[in-house]
């Protein structure tokens, strides 16, 4: 049995920021099923907000505002206003850790405006952010790599948990199939969103449900599932992402008429409306028959910004455009679509990144979560651009100290490793054993479709059913489906196959979610139920797997400063 | 339609790898990676590759097509179509293949880790941000961008010939680190980077640089680092002896002097090193291709000399 005092499953932004945290008094592991500079952080673009006030003056109270606004005030305050109270400072530490920013004149880092920012809040590298703060924590890991332990192309299959307490988690080595438990004081999930359920979606093929299905599995809920973020601008048809930083430098939104819709759906702010309302005015005039040529197509258009101006902002979209459809900005408007983007649920934790497995925030003792895949919930029903870089640094470092201060004082519980193992040795072997006539990939592309169509940017209570049970049907179908690789040795078919099977159990919590909350807010638009309705549900869900399917639960949303109120930009 | 002729290897089942051919119809507007993705899902589960942004950004996909590295993702299949309607697909160059289009990448983060790829400074830290100008941001952006493909390293062509030498990646990594205005490291990397193995045993074929999917472009990063090395003094070593004695020979003489050129490459004092070069002049003397003993100048060496005035201004 593998040993090590904390684990930490996901190497992103949140995961790695965790292990610096932790690899200062103890032995530390991180495990990736990619390599850690593959992680899907580094594909953020546009920036990571902080109320730094580099090129106008700023402040954490507005921050603090503009997040709980932009997220249709589900947002629980305590956690949000320690958030952005801590961004200005994690930022100096990533700049001192070397990430490099784009800079003003002066020598700070550079600032722009983003959607539902009332002041320009995103510091930056170019349009590759993500990416410039993902390699400057993976080089502070190879700094500490005498104290971190990385197991990168290593899949995590399930938690063990022994009653309130975690106590490891059981993984195989994706290159020689080889199934480990390891055994851990703490366990801290990082692991990432999972747009792949969706057809059109901006995510990475590595964004699969995973660590959120294995709370799930180990009988935690889930929270804030129904609430997934549709970007503005996803490429047409790949729903790859072309970054908001587009619109932040000035970029317009065209529809079929070569009009700026916006005007009709959020005058003041324009094309910089928080994302669920530029998704929603994309998708209604597409819906009117408004798109350009009366296809799904939006115009994003750079034209007016120059050459210079997007060489120097934005041009790994720019080289995006020119490979994947021959569309030079500089020349024509690129053609996008909504796609999904991010989830704002994930596995409940409070303000610590503890996971909690109630409404009452009992403990999961020794399980942390943080980035994308936690809920603490510092977005609400709509998370701003930006905001979740920052989150992922701010909630990973949190998870980090509060795993350090659990782990320290405590030794390795138990664990009955033979068991652990058996179950996910059996897994693998039922898959390769059961030689079906259905195909995977039938039963996957199935899913996305149904699940962009009737649970996407506009949803309804018809649609919804459609949803629930073609995914049931799919699940039955997952039973016999047929696999060719029967090997151990980097067999990444078999690891899809899982991946599919987390996926269709998140596509179902995702609509039930969104059938059992009868309201409009933020990212979860019900065409049935136009209105946001704080009466009934001013309140977090709460998903459950119980022996006899899904049950939803629900817990109040935390309020200190700032009463619910109309949401107009 | 397009033949792709795939290299599979899978040492479980057969020791030898051996080229398999798959067929794909409809192939408009699919990237690379769309159609090994179609074939994986819909002809042969067990094709084993990476992949995982299909953004160009996450490193995971890069193959051989045709010979060359490409990211997978950032390429239209119907781009790289050969003769026959073919495109032939391999695993990276001077990395081991595990399985198919998979690689061992162990010796390329070995040696990115050599190069101690982090920022060094003993000054404490400001309160708020390290100052610096956009000019100094500019320094490090292009290696900034480098998202560790191996595209580089598979198809550099020091690699293939020698286990030892760093590689265009982990070169532009420290270029990242010895150009980083607020690095307090700059001459011990230089120092470190002049050893054998390191910038100066890059032959400037600038294959990197085509082979780069994005601005990184290696072998410009080790150039700057060249630079940067002589402009610190760090001269005690073949690759800069060699490169200054270079530069000398042209301004003076308006070619080279290819007998002085080894000589101080390898340094007058250097007896072993001198000696090393004997068999080689030797060889070339009794073949009748040594150099004229006497070196001339140019008819133009004006003009190159007026050239370099105008360089140094």
């Amino acid at each position: 049995m593998i040993k090590h005092d904390v684990v930490i499953v996901g190497s992103g932004l949140a995961g790695m920021r965790a292990a610096l945290e932790v690899c200062e008094n103890l032995d530390v592991a991180v495990l990736s099923k990619v390599y850690p500079t593959r992680s899907h952080s580094g594909a953020a673009q546009g920036g990571i907000a902080a109320s730094l006030g580099n090129s106008e003056s700023d402040s954490w109270e507005e921050h603090l505002y503009d997040t709980i606004k932009g997220g249709d005030f589900l947002c629980d305050q305590d956690a949000v206003e320690e958030y952005v109270k801590a961004a200005p400072r994690v930022i100096y530490e990533l700049e001192h850790f070397g990430c490099v920013f784009s800079r003003t004149p002066d020598g700070k880092i550079a600032q722009r405006s983003f959607g539902g920012h009332s002041k320009p809040r995103a510091c930056f590298s170019a349009d590759r952010t993500g990416h410039a703060i993902l390699h400057a924590l993976h080089e502070q890991l190879l700094k500490r790599s005498k104290s971190i332990k990385i197991y990168s192309e290593w899949f995590m299959h399930s938690l063990v948990l022994d009653g309130d307490s975690c106590n490891g988690i059981v993984v195989s080595d994706i290159r020689s199939g080889a199934v480990e438990v390891i055994q851990a004081k703490a366990v801290i999930f990082a692991t990432g969103g999972y747009g792949r359920v969706f057809n059109i979606t901006s995510n990475a093929f590595a964004s699969t449900a995973d660590g959120v299905m294995a709370a799930y599995n180990a009988g935690l809920p889930l929270e804030d599932a129904e609430f997934v973020q549709y970007h503005p601008s996803g490429l047409y048809r790949q729903g790859i992402l072309f970054s908001e930083a587009a619109r932040g430098e000035g970029g317009y939104l065209l529809n079929g008429k070569g009009e700026r819709f916006m005007e009709k759906y959020a005058p003041s702010r324009m094309e910089l409306a928080p994302r669920d309302i530029v998704a929603r005015a994309e998708q209604s005039e597409i819906d009117a028959g408004l798109g350009v040529d009366g296809k799904d197509i939006i115009h994003l258009d750079l034209r007016h910004l120059g050459k210079a101006r997007i060489m120097e902002r934005l041009p790994q979209i720019r080289q995006l455009g020119i490979d994947f459809i021959g569309v030079d900005c500089v020349t024509d408007p690129l053609p996008i679509q909504p796609t999904a983007h991010y989830s704002m649920g994930g596995i409940p934790t409070d303000k610590f990144g503890q996971v909690i497995k109630d409404a009452e925030g009992t403990p999961v003792k020794g399980l942390f979560a943080a980035g994308e895949c936690a809920c603490v919930s510092v977005h609400g029903a709509n998370r701003l651009g930006t905001n979740s870089l920052l989150e992922a640094v701010v909630f990973g470092e949190r998870a980090g100290r509060s795993a350090l201060e659990y782990a320290k004082n405590i030794s390795h519980a138990s664990i009955n490793e033979s068991h652990e193992k058996t179950k996910i040795l059996e897994l693998f072997e039922s898959i390769f054993q059961q030689n079906g006539d259905d195909s995977y990939n039938d039963i996957r592309n199935e899913m996305k479709k149904v699940m962009t169509e009737n649970c996407g940017v506009f949803r309804d209570e018809s649609r919804l059913q459609i949803c629930i049970e073609t995914i049931k049907k799919l699940k039955e179908r997952y039973k016999r489906g047929k696999i060719t690789d029967k090997g151990k040795l980097f067999n990444t078919e078999i690891y899809e196959v899982l991946e599919l099977g987390n996926m269709l159990g998140m596509a179902e919590i995702i609509a039930v979610g969104a059938i059992n909350r009868k309201e409009s807010r933020g990212g979860h638009s019900r065409t049935d139920y136009p209105k946001r309705d704080d009466e009934n549900f001013l309140k977090h869900s709460l998903i459950y797997n119980t022996g006899s399917g899904v049950v939803v639960k629900y817990k109040p949303v935390i309020i200190t400063k700032h009463q619910p109120a109309e949401r107009t930009y | 339609m397009i033949t792709f002729k795939i290299k599979r290897y899978n040492p479980e089942k057969q020791a030898e790898p051996y080229f398999e051919e798959f067929q794909l119809g409809e192939t408009d507007d699919l990237t690379l990676l769309d159609c090994l993705n179609q074939i994986k899902w819909t002809l042969d589960g067990s094709l084993t590759y990476r992949m995982s942004c299909r953004s160009a950004i996450c490193g995971s996909c890069a193959v051989k097509a045709n010979g060359h590295a490409i990211l997978a993702c950032q390429k239209q299949a119907s781009q790289l179509v050969k003769d026959n309607d073919t495109i032939t697909l391999e695993p990276l160059g001077n990395m081991k293949p595990i399985k198919d289009l998979a690689v061992d990448f162990k010796p390329f983060w070995d040696k990115v880790d050599k190069v101690n790829p982090y920022l060094q400074s003993s000054k404490k830290p400001p309160e708020k941000e390290t100052k610096q100008s956009p000019e100094q941001f500019k320094l490090i952006d292009d290696a900034s961008t480098c998202i560790m493909c191996g595209a580089c390293y598979s198809d550099c062509n020091v690699l293939e010939v020698d286990d030892n030498f760093l590689g265009p990646a982990a070169l532009a990594k420290a270029q990242r680190f010895v150009q980083d205005s607020r690095d307090g490291e700059t001459l011990a990397r230089v120092k470190e980077l002049s050893k054998p193995g390191g910038i100066w045993d890059c032959t400037h074929c600038g294959e990197c640089v085509e082979r780069c999917p994005k601005p990184a472009e290696p072998f410009d990063r080790i150039k700057e680092i060249m630079t940067v090395a002589l402009e610190q003094g760090v001269t005690n070593n073949n690759g800069a002896r060699h490169a200054l004695s270079f530069t000398k020979s042209v301004k003076s003489s308006g070619s080279l002097n290819e007998n002085i050129i080894p000589v101080e490459s390898v340094g007058f004092f250097n007896v072993k090193g001198l000696f090393d070069l004997l068999p080689v002049g030797l060889r070339m003397l009794f073949k009748g291709k040594n150099p004229p003993i006497l070196h001339k100048s140019i008819d133009d060496v004006e003009d190159v000399k007026r050239i370099y005035m105008e360089l140094s201004e």
